[in-house]
């Protein structure tokens, strides 16, 4: 088992036909069961067209009622993105996985809106992210495919390469990972720390969970608190939160990774982890090796 | 995307929210211009930089003759000045705020930002106004009242009253304050700000509520659609090397240390400055040069750290997933040549066609310092950086 999605998870692209979403549609469907999983494409001008063999629709809706896909990837642009999410939404898929980057927040808070308005049972994953990866079974999204293993490590980052970074190190150390999920670096997002933090607690095939966070806003602590009070002693957590050299008021990078009015430091949100029996490194080179040190 | 302060107000007041009567100015002659324009008998003269804390730098001053407007105008043009957000240096002042003087009787704050936990906009409002805001957070968090702002129908009658009413406002002003909280939230929602905060909102002696103050911040994701705010970008307040970078699509923060880094990913750039600081040095600058480097944008790179004369080593450190490492090691060594590189260099690879990439780095003859992994190439270049 794994969380979030598997061998069977069936997914349509959003923006299949634009350059990254090509390329990367490409990238997965080469990964494991990719060819079987990704089945559809959508693009409102080009219905009845296909791309390297997956047939392309004009909307989410027709692209499940024709291939009962449960899962979108989405590439569109930034301008277009939240409207891509809520058509996702609106045709009731189980998981939206954004991957965009550089998506107006005022977008993000709409469209969260009116997800929580409609009730909808719909996950979204990012956006900014580089997405969800269960080894040896399917990748959606930009990760590098071949640096994971299967195993029983679940793996948990708003960071793109820094999640990689602790992959790299687990599979070197022959810990393979259950399923990896990049949560993205946007303030207004979808599945965050704690959500994934409870899936894997709940995963029987998870035995151990690696958390890696950055500065800006209280994601990070909410799932430590979260963790200490639900789970401590069930599964043994660790952390690594980058950012203990970033200056306030500066974004780094990231739209959320910014320390405002003093809060949100990674020394605030290490302390908290610690404090909830989450083991934290300050060495981003020994995820790998603090993690194996707990199980 | 930072404003000064008298374009913020231009905004508020295309959403009906007062303001005192002034203009901006860029010489003193300009200054005493408007102040006669503007009338009365006294004037505020304010700098126009994008830091906070002017007031306490000496960069508001009172004039009460048209001699203390040019005198005060004289002294905070051209000054440097230092405010606990500008750092040591301080920052050029290049314009003045000339306004017409405002009777106090109490200050007030209200600010606004997108709140990630509620994933609205949040409505910050305070009786304490004209202090530090996250000092009243920090001290007496129970003087800070918060709405959170539902899109759907923006901020609501009763909540801007209720509001108002916590914060000090008399009955007989709180339909004005309304319309200053309403207007600010429209403000807010329309020309997608990230912050957007008014301290202080004052009381007049005669019941009205004028916003003394504006600071407004933008969401850089949505300048796409915001011709009008763009134009009002000042770049004499933004750090040359970030601007620079930014023609490059490359994500650069200019830090006090010096050793320079160059990394693929926010959080791993991050974490790359992180270690570096663990292993005993100080970054120089946080530079993410994103998923599709080429060996233009890596050459770029390494020319912006290397115009820090602080530089004494560089880090360069890759996770090469999509990217691969053979090209980044080509754009380093293309780099290190093109600027004829008289520091140490360490490289650290990782990823897709790793083994390539660091036999390209081998063959170039260049005294390019291999490490294997993020630790050791810390380790290295702040030993090669400390002379040991």
């Amino acid at each position: 088992m794994s969380i979030l999605i598997d061998k069977n998870t069936r997914v349509v692209t959003q923006g299949i036909t634009g350059k990254t979403g090509q390329f990367h549609t490409r990238m997965c469907k080469e990964y494991a069961n990719g060819a079987n999983c990704f089945v559809a494409g959508v693009n409102p001008k080009k219905p009845g067209e296909s791309f390297e063999g997956i047939p392309i629709f004009a909307s989410v809706k027709e692209a499940k009622r024709q291939t009962g896909v449960n899962a979108s990837v989405v590439y569109v642009p930034p301008p277009f993105a939240a409207a891509a999410i809520w058509e996702a939404v609106e045709a009731e898929l189980d998981l939206v996985i954004c991957i965009t980057e550089g998506i107006p927040a005022r977008d993000m808070v709409e469209v969260k809106e009116k997800m929580r308005k409609a009730g909808s049972k719909t996950v979204l994953c990012g956006p900014n992210c580089p997405g969800i990866i269960t080894p040896d079974e399917i990748k959606i999204g930009i990760m590098p495919g071949h640096i994971h293993m299967k195993g029983r490590i679940g793996v948990v980052s708003r960071s793109g390469t820094l999640t990689y970074e602790a992959v790299g190190q687990l599979s070197d150390l022959g810990l393979g990972q259950s399923t990896a999920v990049g949560i993205g670096g946007d303030p207004v997002n979808g599945l965050k720390h704690k959500d994934v933090l409870e899936l894997f607690m709940n995963d029987p095939d998870t035995d151990a969970v690696i958390m890696i966070g950055e500065i800006g806003g209280s994601d990070e602590e909410a799932a430590a608190e979260w963790y200490a009070k639900e789970c401590r002693n069930k599964k043994p957590v660790v952390g690594f939160i980058a950012g203990v050299t970033a200056p306030a008021g500066k974004r780094m990078g990231h739209a959320g990774a910014i320390i405002s009015g003093g809060k949100g430091t990674a020394q605030e949100k290490l302390a908290v982890m610690e404090a909830c029996g989450i083991r934290t490194t300050k060495n981003p080179a020994e995820m790998g090796k603090l993690l194996k040190s707990v199980i | 995307m930072k404003i000064h302060e008298y374009q913020g107000k231009e905004i508020l007041r295309k959403f009906g929210v007062a303001t005192p009567r002034g203009k901006a100015c860029f010489s003193v002659d300009e200054a005493i211009k408007v102040a006669e324009e503007l009338g009365g008998k006294v004037w505020v003269i304010k700098a126009q930089i994008h830091a906070g804390g002017r007031g306490k730098g000496g960069g508001v001053k009172v004039a009460k003759s048209m001699d203390e407007v040019r005198q005060h105008a004289g002294q905070i043009l051209g000054m440097q000045l230092k405010t606990h957000q500008t750092g040591p240096e301080g920052q050029k002042v290049r314009r003045l705020l000339v306004e017409e003087g405002a009777d106090i009787k109490k200050e007030l704050y209200v600010g606004m930002v997108v709140d990630r936990v509620t994933q609205r906009v949040c409505l910050m409002a305070s009786s304490e106004g004209g202090m530090d805001i996250e000092e009243v957070a920090a001290h007496t968090p129970e003087k800070i009242h918060k709405v959170f702002i539902d899109p759907a129908t923006g901020l609501k009658d009763a909540e801007a009253d209720d509001v108002a009413r916590k914060i000090g406002v008399p009955e007989s002003s709180v339909s004005q304050a309304r319309g200053v909280l309403q207007g600010l939230y429209k403000a807010f929602w329309d020309t997608d700000a990230s912050l957007a905060e008014i301290n202080p909102l004052i009381l007049t002696g005669d019941g009205r509520v004028v916003a003394l103050d504006a600071k407004m911040n933008f969401d850089s994701n949505a300048l796409f659609r915001h011709e009008d705010i763009v134009a009002m970008r000042d770049l004499d307040e933004e750090d040359p090397a970030e601007i620079e970078a930014s023609k490059f699509d490359l994500s650069y923060i200019s830090l006090d240390g010096n050793i320079g880094c160059l990394v693929n990913g926010a959080g791993l750039a991050m974490a790359t400055m992180d270690t570096i600081k663990l292993f005993g040095a100080e970054p120089a600058n946080f530079l993410d040069v994103g998923g599709g480097a080429t060996t233009e944008k890596v050459t770029e790179a390494f020319k912006l750290m290397l115009a820090n004369p602080k530089v004494k080593g560089i880090l360069v450190n890759i996770f090469g997933g999509i990217m691969r490492c053979d090209t980044i090691a080509t754009g380093v060594v293309a780099a290190a040549r093109e600027v004829h590189l008289s520091v140490p260099l360490v490289v650290r690879m990782r990823g897709t066609n790793e083994d390539i990439g660091k036999q390209i780095l081998k063959d170039s003859g260049l005294p390019i310092i291999s490490a294997s992994d993020m630790a050791d190439a810390a380790q290295k270049i702040v030993a090669a950086v400390s002379g040991k």
